[in-house]
């Protein structure tokens, strides 16, 4: 089960947002995000809330797996909802105690903030599930691509490369972790009980050993890599090629539509 | 003979610290060695831990430059700084650990990264991988995550990143130590089918006897010296010198010893089992 961390969330359903170009999809999540952000109204914020969950339901993937992530984010959630709920500054006074007062503006307020926030988790989660960590990192490596015109080329390729082995090798970091903990365990280690600083000290002498051979490793990987001619980001060339296709431009005109459906209904209404 | 590699009078010295005293003691790993690898041969360097073998083999690719003498690669001095990616091309180099050379999660984009850092086409990288793949036989698993497969087939992964560059020449610096006899087999074919029929120079540095049975040509390593150097039936045969260096001989080349060495008239050259068998029957009836 830990071993399939490197797919992160990623959930195979073969639908149309699997299959298009990752750097759009991150694009599009920017400015969905800043566009639901914008909706003032009602009508504008009914309107991102349709159009979020004609998003999911694109995507094929369990409506339960979304509401998964929500359990994480619901104490900020709760958090930021209450605390709007007194910043009301107009509207009619509901309740009122000690300095404080619920008007009918602060509980527009924090149902606004609330369904903003949750829109958020949704098309970011809508993201991570139809896009594994390796076409992430691809898509951000191309998309901050342009820095390399302000002299940060190396550092956007070395930044990419360091994602790519830290994904590799989490698996076998964990697997290794595991070996470890067993060794110890067999030795007598006690790992699950005592009293928090006891359970602390017992992971000393794991991380040793993994810190240990982690180092060991990156010197043999760094060793494979330069009999494989690796010598940074110059020159370099890359197998898979990310071209936009058709339904690239559905996806991306589609999105536009929504902000632009959220600017009118702010507008108009 | 047509070498790929030159190796020339080569010193290897290392400074070996001894933290507990506060010594520093300067150790030579590979001594005045000199070897010539033809193009086109399947080589095997035996020796024990500490023969100096590994040290040899990191010089061959440039990883390791000689303290004194030279190695040249195709002609190309491994010193030549400006030439070193070219060198590395031309001599792939596998490790011992599997895991620890595989770069990225999908088994087709680690195969691609050797060529994407010689700046090949995008399509012809493609070509490559699928041929390299296909070479060592993990054609079906081209889009599988390398943490999932076994010890072997990672392993094959690690040589098909090699293969993808186009070398001329592979060095495995056991590469089987960590594989279960099932992938250890696996290795060693993929390593004679790559030999025979791509024409690749195999250099295969193993403490196991039973790999070097398939070799053109058998050096055996011992503080950083060669002291022997022949065809793998001459260098079995010679059961004592062997031993005297602290390697295992094959079990059928140590019971045709014993036997001649008790009077028995065997030919202590046979190697496998079926051959040695035959040795025995016609020793036997002879004895009649």
């Amino acid at each position: 089960m830990l071993r399939d961390i490197t797919f992160g969330q990623y959930y195979e359903s073969h639908s149309v947002i699997h299959k298009t170009d990752p750097r759009i999809k991150i694009i599009l999540l920017i400015l969905l995000i800043v566009f639901i952000f914008l909706a003032k109204n009602g009508f504008a914020l009914g309107f991102a809330v349709l159009s979020v969950i004609t998003i999911m339901l694109i995507t094929k993937i369990p409506i339960k797996l979304y509401f998964k992530n929500m359990k994480a984010i619901l104490p900020v959630l709760i958090f930021t909802a209450v605390l709007n709920l007194f910043y009301g500054e107009s509207g009619r006074v509901l309740l009122s105690f000690w300095k404080l007062q619920i008007t009918t503006d602060g509980v527009s307020r924090a149902v606004f903030m609330a369904t903003r926030i949750i829109l958020l988790i949704f098309i970011s989660s809508a993201l991570t599930y139809t896009t594994t960590p390796n076409d992430l990192t691809d898509a951000i490596e191309r998309l901050l691509s342009p820095l390399k015109f302000i002299g940060l080329k190396n550092a956007v390729h070395t930044l990419a490369m360091m994602m790519t082995i830290a994904l590799r090798f989490i698996p076998t970091l964990i697997e290794e972790a595991e070996k470890i903990m067993n060794a110890q365990k067999a030795r007598g280690a006690d790992l699950e009980n005592g009293k928090l600083t006891e359970r602390v000290k017992a992971l000393i002498p794991i991380l040793i050993p993994l810190l240990i051979s982690s180092v060991r490793r990156a010197y043999e990987l760094a060793e494979a890599m330069e009999c494989r001619c690796y010598n940074g980001g110059e020159g370099r060339t890359r197998m898979k090629q990310m071209h936009l296709k058709g339904r690239d431009f559905v996806v991306l005109g589609a999105s536009l539509i929504i902000c632009g459906g959220i600017l009118t209904l702010n507008i108009l209404l | 003979m047509d070498s790929i590699i030159s190796v020339k009078n080569v010193t290897y010295e290392y400074k070996n610290e001894d933290a507990y005293r506060g010594e520093e003691a300067v150790v030579a790993a590979v001594k005045d060695l000199s070897l010539e690898i033809e193009r086109g041969s399947f080589t095997v360097i035996l020796g024990h831990n500490g023969s100096g073998k590994s040290t040899l083999a990191k010089m061959l690719n440039g990883l390791n430059k000689p303290t004194s003498g030279d190695i040249f690669v195709d002609g190309i001095n491994t010193k030549d700084e400006e030439r070193e990616i070219e060198v590395k091309r031309k001599v792939g180099m596998v490790f011992q650990n599997p895991d620890n050379q595989i770069i990225a999660s999908i088994v087709e984009e680690d195969v691609a990264f050797g060529p994407e850092n010689l700046g090949v086409p995008p399509k012809e990288i493609k070509e490559r991988v699928n041929d390299a793949l296909k070479s060592v036989g993990m054609l079906d698993f081209k889009e599988s995550t390398p943490h999932r497969l076994s010890g072997g087939q990672k392993q094959r992964i690690a040589i098909a990143g090699i293969i993808a560059m186009q070398p001329e020449c592979l060095v495995l610096d056991e590469p089987t130590a960590m594989l279960d006899p099932k992938g250890r087999a696996e290795i060693i074919e993929t390593l004679i089918r790559l030999n025979k029929e791509k024409g690749i120079t195999v250099v295969l540095i193993t403490h196991y006897m039973e790999e070097a049975q398939n070799a053109d040509r058998v050096l055996v390593m011992n503080d950083g010296e060669i002291i022997a150097d022949d065809v793998p039936k001459v260098i079995f045969s010679d059961v004592e010198r062997l031993k005297k260096v602290g390697l295992d001989v094959p079990q059928t080349a140590e019971l045709l010893y014993n036997l001649k060495k008790n009077g028995f008239s065997v030919d202590t050259h046979a190697l496998s089992i079926k051959e040695a068998a035959e040795e025995i029957i016609k020793a036997l009836h002879s004895e009649e």
